[in-house]
């Protein structure tokens, strides 16, 4: 093997010689992966705001759950469907907008949140939930983030087709005797607990990225939706290894660096993609004018 | 004979303070072609989404294919096209998976399409001329193309009652005419359709009978009659508060 090689094999094995960069390599991949999937939906129905509502609201669910000892996923979804919950009122019984209502909501259960934070004695740092802890990850921790992983997305990947109909078509759904109500809702709930496993990784103020960034940058590259179901993961996760290597060597924050990643992907991918690109379409309005002159010469 | 492919009587829909419908009936037979006509705001939209069980009426009764509109939704017997302005064009799905989703109400658990599904998804696009375009991505189909694509997925689905909501909308002359041919196919096969339309000329050849809406049904009988002028002037000519229009 070349002299470089070598170095290069190093450089990814040797982080892993840590037992908290193996705990933190897994959680960012599966918290990735699981981001990415259901964000794919997320662009698509318009719920990017949604997803950044219920990743904040979460936190005092999560929050009171430590102090309770009940898990941390229960009062995630609890918060989450009472965000949402409030939410619809807002809109529905004022004449604040959806925007402003969802503002409103997240912003104060977040506070909320904070304000339990300060009066909870606690060991471990539960500031650890808002801007992530990636080297911190206990191995319990690391067995919760797989374990609703896994649940995510068996209940997305069963329930795909569904899904993607509610996304496109809500009123067909309904008309075929399908429940878009219920396909929302558990999509909502979906949301609560990826928020939970995606904090354990970036915290909760970065969440929304991973639920927004993968799919919309799948979205740029491809018309369909199984390829993009393939794409979001693949490149979210790729961004996940990056990131958490390059925040190893860097010595900066993993989390942050994840995310940074991902939206250096999104811009790459946005100036370059052949279909949906900046370049990619004005090169392809080219080739057509030139193909045009041609033809007319 | 047989029921009723609608049958909604005496309905009446607020939105707030928005009064919807006051009162509408309107009654279509299988094998029938109805045109549903109004103005902007006279409810055409409205009485499609109550016969769909979208919104519930506060007074009044909907029976759908002989039974309720809930009991039609889920036998499969009821489609709707919708309003352009509804779906979301850049959406990246294919033309075959927008009309493969006719056949989930009759799919399990994942709805993995079986070979069935593939052969009745293959024929409603053949039937409706879009085969060609199936593997294009849904937006990047004419305007009517686009309609045809959904009143496919109504095929796909094996539905009775088809509704479809300005169909005319943004379509040339050419697509009209196939689209006109293609309704009244599927009302000589037994189907019950309704169609909402601004388009006054399409309709004598598209529907035996017409519907003057104008929040309740003011005239129904056969097209020719509820076109004449004078019957027009009724639910044209006058605002919907009464007065005339500038
Ligand atoms: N979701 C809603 N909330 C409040 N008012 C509504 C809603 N939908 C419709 N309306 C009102 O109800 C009335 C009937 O609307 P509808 O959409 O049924 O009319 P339409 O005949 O389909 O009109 P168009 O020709 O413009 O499609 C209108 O006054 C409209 O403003
Ligand atoms: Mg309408």
């Amino acid at each position: 093997m070349s002299a470089l090689a070598t170095t290069a094999v190093d450089l990814l094995v040797d982080p892993l010689a840590y037992d908290f960069m193996v705990r933190a390599l897994l959680t960012t991949l599966v918290a990735s992966v699981v981001c990415a999937v259901l964000s794919c939906w997320l662009v698509l129905i318009g719920w990017s705001l949604m997803g950044d509502a219920v990743a904040h609201a979460v936190l005092p669910g999560v929050v009171l759950a430590y102090v309770v000892g009940a898990p941390f996923a229960l009062g995630a979804v609890v918060f989450g469907f009472l965000a949402v919950g409030l939410i619809g009122v807002v809109r529905d019984t004022s004449r604040v907008k959806e925007d402003a209502a969802i503002g409103i909501v997240f912003t104060t259960l977040f506070a909320l949140g904070l304000v339990l934070i300060s009066v909870t004695p606690s060991q471990t740092d539960l500031n650890h939930i808002i801007f992530g802890n990636l080297l911190g990850v206990s191995w319990p921790e690391l067995t919760q983030v797989m374990v609703l992983g896994a649940v995510v997305l068996a209940v997305l990947l069963i329930k795909s087709r569904d899904f993607t109909l509610y996304a496109f078509d809500r009123t067909h759904a309904h008309a075929i005797g399908l429940r878009p109500r219920l396909l929302g809702a558990v999509l909502l709930g979906l949301l609560a607990l990826t928020a939970v496993v995606a904090l354990q990784a970036v915290g909760v103020v970065l969440v929304v990225a991973m639920l927004i960034i993968p799919g919309a940058t799948a979205y740029l590259l491809t018309d369909r939706f199984g390829r993009m179901l393939v794409l979001a993961p693949v490149i979210s996760a790729s961004c996940a290894v990056i990131g958490l290597y390059a925040s190893y060597y860097l010595d900066t924050a993993p989390g942050g660096t994840v995310v940074l990643a991902q939206g250096a992907a999104f811009a790459l991918v946005y100036l370059a993609s052949p279909r949906h690109g900046l370049l990619g379409t004005r090169w392809a309005a080219r080739r057509r004018r030139l193909r045009r002159e041609r033809a007319a010469a | 004979m047989a029921a009723p492919a609608v049958d909604v009587r005496e309905v009446t829909v607020r939105y707030g303070e928005v009064l919807a419908l006051d009162g509408a009936s309107l009654r279509v037979e299988p094998g029938r072609v109805c045109g549903l006509i109004g103005m902007n705001g006279s409810g055409k939209s409205t009485l499609f989404k109550t016969i769909m069980g979208l919104v519930t009426p506060e007074h009044g009764t909907v029976a759908v294919d002989g039974g309720s509109s809930a009991r039609a939704r889920r036998a499969g017997a009821v489609a709707y096209v919708p309003q352009s302005e509804e779906v979301d064009w850049s959406f990246p799905l294919t033309v075959r998976d927008v009309v493969m989703m006719g056949r989930y109400g009759h799919l399990g658990l994942t709805r993995r399409p079986r070979r069935a599904d593939h052969e009745a998804v293959d024929a409603a696009l053949e039937r409706v001329g879009v085969a060609p375009l199936a593997s294009r991505q849904i937006g990047r189909l004419s305007g009517g193309q686009r309609k045809r694509a959904f009143v496919a997925r109504g095929i796909a689905q094996g539905a009775r009652v088809l509704l479809l909501d300005e169909p005319f909308a943004g379509v040339d002359r050419d697509s009209e005419a196939t689209m006109v041919r293609l309704l009244r196919e599927l009302a000589a096969e037994g189907a019950g359709i309704v169609v909402s339309t601004h388009d006054l000329h399409a309709l004598p050849e598209l529907a035996d009978e017409a519907a003057l809406l104008m929040r309740r049904v003011l005239l129904h009988g056969p097209t020719a009659q509820v076109l004449r002028p004078e019957n027009l002037a009724m639910a044209f000519g006058l605002g919907l508060d009464g007065r005339a229009e500038p």
